[in-house]
């Protein structure tokens, strides 16, 4: 699935940072460097970020610059990373967060 | 005022609050039509004229006043207009048909010779139209001027195609 | 030893960007901070021609704008930390900045400053109906910032509820960036927003739905927004039984207005007021846009929601008021400088829409020199015994 902007009138949307690979839940999407993770995500069809603690409820992109947290997730084995206000490394692994996620 | 109940403009309401091209002047080629009529702090259309053919002056929510006599219908108005409502009709293209410019900011950008489905001020398709012009210069800053060719009958209604 | 600065601005967008420009102009040494990883704020993601005179840039796309403000700002020397959160102010004006990303090593430096000015923006409302944390339920600036500083589309199928300006322009840019918008949704019998704004969407043929609201957002099998449910209202909001439709849609942005966001003001005790026009709880200020507490200064849609225009200007008069106070404005020029950007505050507070706004300014303004009159210099919530140097 591709979700990227291709084609815009007023937007110059030609990318100049660099394709790289990340994996989210074990799957191998492109990103290019330095985007929020979210945006690499949702560009992926992937719209889930975490379930919550209590009732297990599925959480995803809300206000988009980092003050609510929906979209918070497991980033190279750190919890409650925001992926819409993180940047995207090469060779990051993302996991869909579970609550509060104690692991790793 | 339907526009504020529904988004539309009726066409009685903007002929009763603006200052529309009189059919003499509809007679002698394309001119301005401009539908703004609500009291906002904005004048571009009133810098962008190099005919001075809009007024505008103090305070800034008055406003636009066409000078029809002034006006060459050149269209640079239409792409420097912030709220993208003003037009340009010429209701003698030929003896059968008009054309209308409008400010289009979408992908794709229209071809010249493309057929298109022309709407009104609602959306709604009225008739088809080919497209005969495609402005789009950098002085425009990305609002391309598109005009479309149409049966004279809907020159008032035609506003915008319907986006591919 | 603390590090010290003349000026410490939080927030980048249009009113921190314009209060920094003028200080670090006049002199004054500027530290400028952002949580984002961009300046800007709000700027970069209008990418529609603002209205307003060609003192204000009209027929200029915010974005454009954005960009000189950042020239500016750093061809006048202002010291720019991006990626830093303002977690604190202490009694002493000291600030306490939180510099770093999410999952990396965070550090926090504490620095002192002569003056403050608060800029921090705004922050989306939102309503509640059933499904409204699914997956694919958004704030309209969230979608917004995904297509126009992104790059990238929420979702295919967009409901948006609300028809104030950012309903009508965020519906615009999302059919500019190539999403489908199947239909508005107005609990109200007016649209909210600018009626041109209004015009571009019916022309595009979009379904705008008066005096109704989302009742129900449905989740399909991936646990994300496939199904929203509209009803119609009556007079006092409240949804209709037997009026529900069904429409297809993966994402629903609300466009339910914004909220300032004043929180380290609270926390030096300034004096606040609620504002129903300016859209909650705001601090008080003077025409020096100054608070109750001496040195602490306030600009943009922190105090109060209007436009990008408005927050530059306030933005102005905090940063030459900060510098006169600081002794590098002449007192008689910053004076003429002033009152300058008032009569332009004016004038871009005039019409309709802006009438009700102006009218609360001056409210604001009274309100401050019935209850304030002077600012005195600050207690802050925390005792100076429990701040660790």
């Amino acid at each position: 699935m591709c979700m990227r902007v291709e084609d815009h009138v007023i937007l110059d949307i030609r990318k100049t940072a660099d394709l790289v690979e990340i994996t989210v839940d074990g799957r191998v999407i492109s990103a290019y460097a330095g985007e929020p993770i979210l945006a690499a995500l949702l560009n992926a069809g992937i719209k889930v970020n975490r379930y919550t603690v209590k009732r297990h409820e599925p959480r995803g992109l809300f206000c988009g610059i980092g003050q609510c947290t929906d979209c918070a997730m497991v980033v190279d084995g750190q919890t409650n990373v925001r992926t819409c206000i993180t940047p995207v490394k090469a060779g990051m692994i993302i996991k869909t967060q579970d609550g509060l996620s104690k692991e790793e | 005022m339907s526009i504020i109940n529904n988004g539309f403009l009726e066409y009685d309401e903007l002929s009763a609050i603006q200052m529309l091209p009189s059919d003499e002047r509809y007679a002698k080629g394309p001119v301005a039509v401009i539908e703004c009529v609500q009291e906002i702090p904005c004048n571009p259309c009133e810098m962008a004229c190099r005919f001075d053919a809009i007024k505008i002056g103090e305070p800034i929510t008055n406003l636009p006043m066409l000078q029809e006599e002034k006006c060459s219908g050149c269209g640079i108005c239409v792409s420097q207009c912030s709220g993208l409502a003003i037009f340009i009709v010429n209701k003698v293209y030929t003896d059968k048909t008009a054309t209308v410019a409008f400010p289009y900011e979408y992908f794709p950008i229209p071809k010249v010779d493309q057929n298109v489905e022309a709407v009104n001020r609602k959306g709604e398709v009225i008739c088809r139209g080919k497209i005969v012009k495609v402005m789009n210069p950098a002085s425009f800053d990305h609002t391309p001027v598109v005009t479309v060719e149409i049966p004279k009958e809907f020159a008032d209604e035609v506003r915008s195609m319907k986006r591919g | 030893m603390l590090q010290e600065r003349d000026l410490v601005v939080v927030g980048a967008g249009p009113a921190g960007l314009a209060a920094s420009i003028e200080a670090a102009k006049a002199g004054a040494s500027v530290l400028l901070v952002d949580l984002n990883l961009k300046a800007g704020g709000q700027l970069f993601k209008q990418i529609h021609k603002f209205f307003g005179s060609s003192a204000h840039h009209s027929g200029v796309r915010g974005f454009d704008i954005g960009k000189m403000l950042l020239k500016e700002a750093d061809d006048a020397g202002v010291e720019t930390w991006l990626g830093s959160a303002v977690i604190g102010l202490f009694p002493g004006m000291k600030v306490a900045i939180e510099k770093g990303t999410d999952g990396s090593e965070k550090e926090v430096i504490t620095l002192k400053a002569k003056k403050i000015i608060v800029a921090t923006g705004a922050s989306e409302n939102v309503i509640r109906f059933k499904g409204w944390t699914t997956p694919g339920v958004m704030g309209a600036g969230a979608a917004q910032t995904m297509i126009n500083v992104n790059h990238v589309k929420p979702g295919k199928k967009v409901v948006m509820l609300g028809t104030g300006n950012v309903g009508l322009i965020v519906s615009y840019q999302l059919m500019q960036a190539g999403c489908e918008v199947v239909a508005l949704v107005e609990a109200a019998s007016k649209i909210g927003g600018y009626a041109v704004h209004a015009a571009k969407i019916k022309r595009a043929g979009i379904p705008i739905y008066m005096k109704h609201t989302i009742v129900e957002v449905k989740a399909g099998t991936d646990h994300c927004t496939n199904r929203v449910v509209i009803a119609e209202v009556d007079e006092k909001f409240q949804p209709i039984a037997g009026t529900e439709k069904e429409i297809d849609a993966d994402t629903v942005t609300i466009a339910a207005g914004l909220k300032p966001s004043a929180e380290l003001p609270k926390l030096m005790k300034c004096a606040f007021t609620f504002n129903g026009v300016f859209g909650g709880m705001i601090p008080l200020h003077n025409e020096n846009m100054e608070t109750s507490v001496e040195g602490i200064y306030v600009a943009g849609d922190s105090t109060g929601v209007e436009e990008a225009n408005t927050a530059l200007e306030e933005g102005k008069i905090a940063g030459i008021a900060a510098a006169e106070a600081l002794g590098y404005l002449d007192v008689e020029k910053a004076a003429v400088i002033k009152k300058e950007i008032w009569e332009r505050l004016e004038a871009l507070r005039m019409g309709p829409f802006g009438e009700a706004r102006m009218a609360q300014k001056e409210k604001i303004l009274e309100e401050y020199m019935e209850k304030i009159g002077t600012p005195v210099a600050e207690e802050g919530m925390v005792e100076d015994s429990d701040v660790n140097n």
